[in-house]
């Protein structure tokens, strides 16, 4: 049934103010901040079944349908529940301001207050580059300097490539739900603007059944894409993975992978790069990790995307001028990250073993994207940093920040070459709980491998190869090493050295269902039982590291990147973007595009 | 309690638990014994091939050593054979992290719990093709069904 909006809507009074709990929950929540002209679902949840006529909802103390330009709907019985709602979908506010909106059902009333803001009336940059390393914490960047600059009488040899940039600013991490985010929600601010709730992705948290039925917000990919820029979501984790799939996807539920398969190529972004092909093929495909027969690489070759599945291919279609939508699909699962790919040619690399690094799919990324004359918006992600860190394994999430910063490198020297009009922005989504505590001395005595730890002087240097021109030491089991450890763990058996086998796997699931050191490492020479600090049982039981609420960094240059300063929200990177892209620019008129549904 | 406390003081129940696997008749295998490095002749982004012998296996008694995955829910009928040791997401609670080549296995008796990081072998009858579960709606593409499974 359609809620017959009254006109007549009585502006509630400060009386209004002190009934009964509300209950009613309004969606976007309060203290949204909303770029002016970007499209967002309004959601209105009562606590029991509403009469209709009862039912008042203003803005400004005016109805919400001239605000909003179309009424809401009253859903009577959400999802078959005694809970009634109200839903306007796909609706935008274009004039800057403090918005008040007050829902009521005639006993109880709720108040919330949006900012919608503008931009400058002309764009200050003409592309964005936003890097996220998952996961990368203060340690990370601190172990990946030491190792890819080497440190002489205290100092560093030299600066990584995101150290050098004018601007910084610390990120705070927190999302509706929590004061710790997961990649999903923490991707999502930086996207759109606006907090969500951990798993989800583009939408608020809202209390539907259905995990696509959630009241969704606009991303900037669509907001570049509507104003003609190209726009690209390069990874080495699988495409459909938290971090590129926020530049796309409106799910309240990040293992929607099949869904933000579609949602990838709905979107239409040109330049698409990661692991996670199951998702695209066919069920009846051999390999195929889809419920159904939809063929994305058949639908996305039609859309004219060129498809990648090696470096050499996506080289190959990366230097062709023709190619302006390129699909790259490299694994199965993740690409491999450097320390493997390069060095230890562990994890799939002899299944996959023409795999791309990350800077080798942003230059490729570059190349493509860089012939939309109106600008692009790409967002690189490092991830494996994060997964490296829930397994605890510190050598990998380090190699895998040196070649975050290669990418960065890469990005800069491509931004100054082509017109110095390029923001370009260095952050992580969370943080881990790790910290550089000194080395592990082989060579210390006795065979009691705690007491090889050094801590202050006894830290002294590692003593790792000097990196060679990737930035990488070409030698990671070196006597004097890194000692970098995990703050929340799970039992597991501490080796105090390199996973030269492949990926650690610190615990697993026994029988009993309690989570427990993975007996594998058990006679490694030197190994020691940790007793862990997280759950171990239970549906939060923890197999892996946890992230942690740390606020993160954020290094910035090129136009635009002077407002990142000080201590900022999340969600002020992705207002940082707007405003450098002008993405709704004030000073003239900014007409009301239809709206795509 | 340590672990190796908890390893000892756990042996009553394991060894209830694995009871029905030592009544297994540990007569000659009928089964032909299948490995995950058998199982492909080669694993691409664009889909994996069966290898001649899989296929020629296929509707007959195998035999497989791996891993079994946590199941994502506990109910399940099925369970996630693995090459190694997995350790699924427990909060994303998806089989987003599975790897691609994994063996759904379909039991004949009630599933008895199992260490995870203890080897298993399965034997039962190879399917191949895909097949949507029906009552969680889980894809798999190589299944022993009616089987069994043994500890080596």
């Amino acid at each position: 049934m359609r809620f017959a909006p009254s006109l007549l809507a009585v502006a509630l009074s400060a009386a209004a103010f002190s009934l009964p709990a509300a209950a009613q929950t309004i969606f976007p929540l309060n203290r949204a901040e909303i770029l002016a002209g970007s499209h967002f679902d309004f959601k209105v949840e009562f606590d029991g079944v509403v009469d209709p006529a009862q039912v008042k909802v203003t803005i400004n103390g005016q109805d919400h349908a001239k605000i909003l330009g179309k009424p809401a709907q009253l859903v009577a019985k959400e999802d078959g529940k005694a809970v009634s709602s109200l839903l306007l979908r796909d609706v935008s506010i274009g004039k800057p301001g403090e918005y008040t909106v007050t829902a009521t059902d005639g006993s109880t009333s709720k108040s919330v207050t949006w900012h919608v803001y503008g931009t400058p009336a002309k764009a200050a940059a003409k592309n964005v580059i936003l890097f996220v390393g998952d996961g990368f914490s203060v340690a990370h960047r601190t172990a990946a300097r030491i190792l890819s600059k080497g440190i002489e009488d205290g100092k560093y040899k030299g600066k990584l490539a995101m150290d050098e940039m004018p601007y910084m600013a610390l990120l705070s991490t927190a999302g509706t739900d929590s004061i710790i985010t997961d990649s999903a929600n923490a991707a999502h601010a930086y996207t759109t603007g606006h907090k969500s709730c951990v798993n989800a992705l583009g939408v608020y948290c809202s209390r539907a059944a259905n995990s696509l039925d959630h009241p969704k917000v606009e991303t900037i990919a669509s907001l570049a894409k509507r104003r003609g820029m190209a726009v690209g979501a390069v990874t080495n984790s699988e495409i459909e993975d938290a971090t590129p799939a926020a530049m796309v996807a409106h799910t309240r539920r990040r293992s929607d992978f099949n869904d933000i398969v579609g949602m990838f190529f709905d979107s239409r972004i040109d330049v698409i790069m990661g692991g996670g092909s199951p998702n695209f093929l066919p069920k009846s495909t051999p390999g195929s990790k889809r419920s159904d027969e939809l063929d994305y690489i058949a639908l996305f070759k039609q859309a004219d995307y060129k498809l990648a599945t090696t470096k050499s291919e996506m080289i190959a279609a990366a230097d062709d001028a023709k190619t302006t939508k390129l699909l790259g699909l490299y694994n199965t699962g993740n690409v491999d990250g450097a320390l493997d790919l390069k060095f230890l040619k562990k994890g799939s690399v002899t299944k996959f073993p023409d795999q791309p690094d990350v800077p080798e799919e942003m230059k490729a990324a570059l190349k493509v994207l860089s012939r939309n004359k109106n600008g692009f918006v790409l967002m690189v992600e490092s991830a494996r940093i994060d997964k490296y860190s829930h397994s605890m394994d510190p050598e990998r999430a380090i190699y895998d920040t040196i070649m975050l910063d290669n990418a960065v490198k890469l990005a800069k020297d491509w931004a100054k070459a082509n017109g110095d009009n390029t923001l370009i922005m260095v952050t992580a989504d969370h943080a881990h709980p790790v910290s550089v505590i000194g080395t592990v001395n082989d060579d210390a005595p006795g065979t009691d491998m705690r007491n090889k730890v050094g801590t202050y002087e006894d830290a002294g240097f590692p003593n790792y190869p000097a990196p060679n021109a990737e930035g990488y030491p070409d030698k990671v089991d070196v006597s004097r090493r890194i000692r970098m450890t995990f703050g929340a763990t799970p039992d597991y058996y501490d080796t105090f050295r390199p996973y030269m086998d492949g990926e650690n796997v610190p615990a697993i699931k026994s029988a009993e269902g309690v989570m427990v050191a993975n007996e594998k490492y058990k006679d490694v020479p030197g190994a020691v039982l940790r007793v862990g600090n997280l759950p171990n049982k239970g549906p939060r039981g923890a197999n892996n590291g946890v992230h942690s609420g740390d606020d993160v960094l954020l290094t910035a240059m090129g136009p635009g990147a002077e407002r990142v300063h000080g201590q900022m929200e999340n969600t002020d990177l992705f207002r940082v973007m707007a405003e450098a892209l002008a993405l709704a620019p004030q000073g003239k008129a900014t007409p009301m595009k239809a709206k795509k549904k | 309690m340590s672990l190796r406390n908890k390893k000892s003081g756990g042996l009553p129940r394991r060894a209830f638990l694995y009871l029905p696997l030592l009544a297994l008749p540990h007569v000659a295998w009928a089964a032909e014994a299948l490995s995950f490095d058998s199982l492909y002749k080669s694993i691409g982004v664009l889909g994996v091939k069966y290898s001649d012998r899989a296929v020629a296996l296929k509707g007959r008694q195998v035999r497989m050593r791996g891993y079994m995955a946590p199941p994502l829910k506990p109910e399940s009928k099925f369970f996630v054979l693995t090459r190694e040791p997995v350790s699924v997401c427990p909060f994303c609670a998806s089989d987003a992290d599975w790897p691609v080549d994994i063996v759904v296995i379909y039991l004949k008796g009630a599933l008895a719990p199992v260490n995870f990081s203890q080897r298993i072998d399965v034997e039962g009858t190879l399917e191949m093709g895909s097949w949507t579960d029906p009552h969680t709606g889980f894809v798999s593409q190589v299944r022993i069904i009616d089987a069994e499974v043994h500890k080596p």
